[in-house]
């Protein structure tokens, strides 16, 4: 029982932190190098950067991987969708992964962003820029309000209550209250009131760089809410609430702030998502986005930067393309009950998680760390 | 007048409906401090195991037969899933509370693809006894039966459970087990086989909520688990979580402020407002809750 159990180390216990932190956060200087070595760490960040933002520009073909010429609409609009979802599973994380808040409310905050800017563009004829505040400024007054009133409980009630908020806002999108969320339907982007850029096939690259820009945006909030004193606060909420309670943090406090952020960090994530994808899908609202944002953050990493982004990423691309194993070759010789199981990508993606869960707690980042610090000792 | 006494009593059928729901829930908090997302694939095995059952029966019985034999088999195929998920999956995983939600996570997501994969997304309708279908006239209104039928099961399950928890000996290592599990382990005790027996009760009243649920909807759908899932959870965390005669009141009021206000505001308040008591509860008795430690 316990030799099985001794692998499973929890990440939140300091062994496995330690190392997550160490791979993220840069260690208290101790000499010169510090500023050359922030440097070559920031290094692997920027060339990533670099490469993707050069993809629009590659008409290569990679069948099987991308539907298409790389800089061709379909895979743009494919890999602009894997990227927003990879900043909001980024935002997520502030909650989850940096401060321990099992929160299954994030959804909500999405969504706000995302149905706040087509309302207040189409319903309330804003202009742009202060269609994109409005938005902001509301969500981030919902998640404040959210947030002072599930915090009032911990642990899982604190997951249960946000999960019913989250709900609630589902409801009310899908009943369609005075036509403004349009139901089922959604609400498509008014297309007069956005840049003629980011309308249109053939304008995806634009829609693409949007989104990555978004990523950067995430990326940099997150990297400087963790360096801050409040994200170190954070970390010790994480680590040990009662301990940080005691040594005179005011822990309700920290764990508001960190809602808000990742909140209004999600609700960003809203708003370009609308803005790529033309619309808002109250797909968005449901508690399966929810759950799913979790899900990519485990399956990434926790706590980790590139863990939540390469999570969201690989999940949203598995999602949109699992779908083609189905039809692969090999398959065809199974059951007829095998291949409907495995054509659902969902399908394939739960039982990986659970997978992922059991063997590899710090994720697939946190494997390949390891895998990479292994085979660079010997 | 009549309008009332149909509210209060279809109030009272949606909370019966909860309480059943929930009362698996509650007890796997409870004693093992697992939020089990996978309640809700239990409860969809459930229904489609009663909805096969009652397709492969001979046609020739009577649809109240079918019905029986179909929540027999509802009730033995979740009582068999949650063995088999809390043997495989839960048991490994023991204090790790986050890694268990997690992995209850992706079994719900993977048990309403698999069901979604073969069956498909459409909701496909179930047969109902005639009788159930129809209605009595009780002080001027005409109260559909099948509600008499939830409030009967949900009655007699939470007599059950209470007999099983105050007169057996597992009710008193439940109980016990709930108040403080190292205590009971440190006197001799096997937790883990109570725990084993737990997850399978939940499973079984899962199964059971299932079969109702698709009955009260008249079809079976693949996310149908998920969406009582939702209120089974408001339930537990309003009735204080592990509590089950709290869990039992807090699915009657729920019910019930759920049909009043769909009601007597507009339909989807009912909803709204579930959420609206549970932050209100929250509000005022935080501590009545069990769930400050994950």
């Amino acid at each position: 029982m316990t030799s099985r159990t001794d692998h499973l180390t929890h990440p939140h216990t300091p062994s496995t932190t330690q190392e997550v932190v160490a791979g993220t956060v840069t260690p208290v200087a101790s000499g010169e190098g510090h500023g050359a070595r922030r440097i070559v760490r920031a290094l692997p960040a920027v060339v990533v950067l670099a490469v993707l933002a050069y993809l629009p520009y590659l008409p290569v073909e990679l069948p099987g991987v991308l539907p298409g010429r790389v800089n061709g609409p379909g895979s743009m609009q494919l890999l602009a969708t894997c990227l927003v979802i990879g900043g909001i599973a980024l935002s997520y994380d502030v909650l989850f992964g940096r401060t321990g808040l099992l929160s299954f409310g994030h959804a909500l905050f999405v969504a706000a962003g995302s149905y706040l800017l087509t309302i207040s563009l189409s319903t309330w004829a804003l202009p742009l820029p202060l269609a994109v505040l409005v938005a902001l400024a509301l969500s981030t007054g919902l998640a404040l309000v959210v947030g002072a009133i599930a915090l009032r409980v911990g642990g899982i009630a604190f997951a249960m209550v946000t999960l019913a908020f989250a709900q609630a806002a589902s409801i009310i999108v899908m009943r369609n209250p005075g036509g403004v969320t349009g139901g089922e339907e959604g609400r498509p982007l008014d297309r007069d009131a956005v840049p003629d850029l980011l309308v249109g096939v053939a304008n995806a690259p634009y829609r693409y760089w949007l989104a990555l820009s978004f990523v950067v945006v995430a990326w940099v909030v997150v990297t400087a809410l963790v360096r801050s004193r409040a994200g170190r606060a954070m970390a010790a909420v994480r680590e040990n609430e009662q301990r940080a309670a005691v040594l005179g943090f005011g822990t309700y406090r920290v764990k508001l702030l960190a809602i808000v952020v990742g909140s209004s960090l999600g609700a960003l994530g809203g708003v370009v998502h609308a803005l790529v994808l033309g619309g808002s899908n109250p797909h968005l609202t449901t508690s399966e986005f929810t759950l799913s944002l979790l899900v990519m953050v485990v399956l990434g990493g926790a706590g980790s930067r590139w863990g939540a982004l390469v999570g969201g990423v690989l999940y949203t691309y598995a999602d949109a393309r699992l779908v083609e194993v189905s039809n692969a070759a090999f398959l065809q010789d199974l059951p007829v009950v095998v291949r409907q199981v495995l054509s659902q990508p969902l399908f394939i993606l739960g039982v990986f998680f659970v997978v992922v869960v059991y063997f590899a707690p710090s994720g697939l980042t946190g494997l390949g760390g390891r895998l990479i610090r292994r085979s660079g000792s010997r | 007048m009549s309008d009332l006494v149909l509210l209060l009593v279809t109030g009272l059928g949606l909370g019966a409906l909860y309480f059943i729901a929930a009362s698996g829930l509650s007890l796997i908090y409870g004693l093992m401090g697992v939020l089990n997302f996978a309640h809700g694939v239990f409860m969809t095995a459930g229904a489609y195991a009663a909805w096969l059952t009652m397709g492969a029966l001979p046609v020739g019985w009577p649809v109240a037969g079918r019905l029986v034999v179909g929540v027999l088999v509802a009730v033995t195929v979740g009582a068999v899933v949650g063995l088999v998920v809390e043997v495989v999956l839960i048991r490994p995983l023991y204090r790790h509370h986050i890694q268990q939600v997690l992995v209850t996570v992706g079994l719900a997501l993977a048990g309403v693809a698999a069901a979604q994969g073969i069956w498909g997304a459409d909701p496909r309708p179930v047969e109902s006894p005639a009788w159930m279908s129809g209605t009595t006239d009780v002080l001027g209104a005409r109260l559909p039966n099948d509600r008499f039928v939830y409030l009967l099961v949900a009655a007699a399950l939470f007599a059950g459970l209470l007999a099983l928890l105050h007169l057996t000996r597992l009710g008193l290592v439940i109980r016990a087990g709930v108040e403080n599990r190292t205590m009971v382990e440190a006197l001799g005790i096997n937790v883990h086989r109570t725990f084993t027996t737990v997850f399978a009760l939940g499973g079984a009243a899962a199964g059971l909520a299932g079969v109702l649920y698709s009955q009260y909807a008249g079809a079976v759908s693949p996310a149908q688990g998920g969406s009582l899932l939702i209120f089974a959870f408001i339930v537990v965390v309003i009735g204080g979580m592990g509590s089950l005669t709290g869990t039992a009141v807090a699915a009657v009021v729920v019910g019930l402020v759920q049909q009043l206000a769909n009601y007597y505001a507009a339909s989807g308040v009912g909803d709204l407002s579930v959420v609206l008591l549970l932050a209100l509860v929250l509000l005022l008795r935080p501590t009545s809750l069990k769930g400050a430690t994950a």
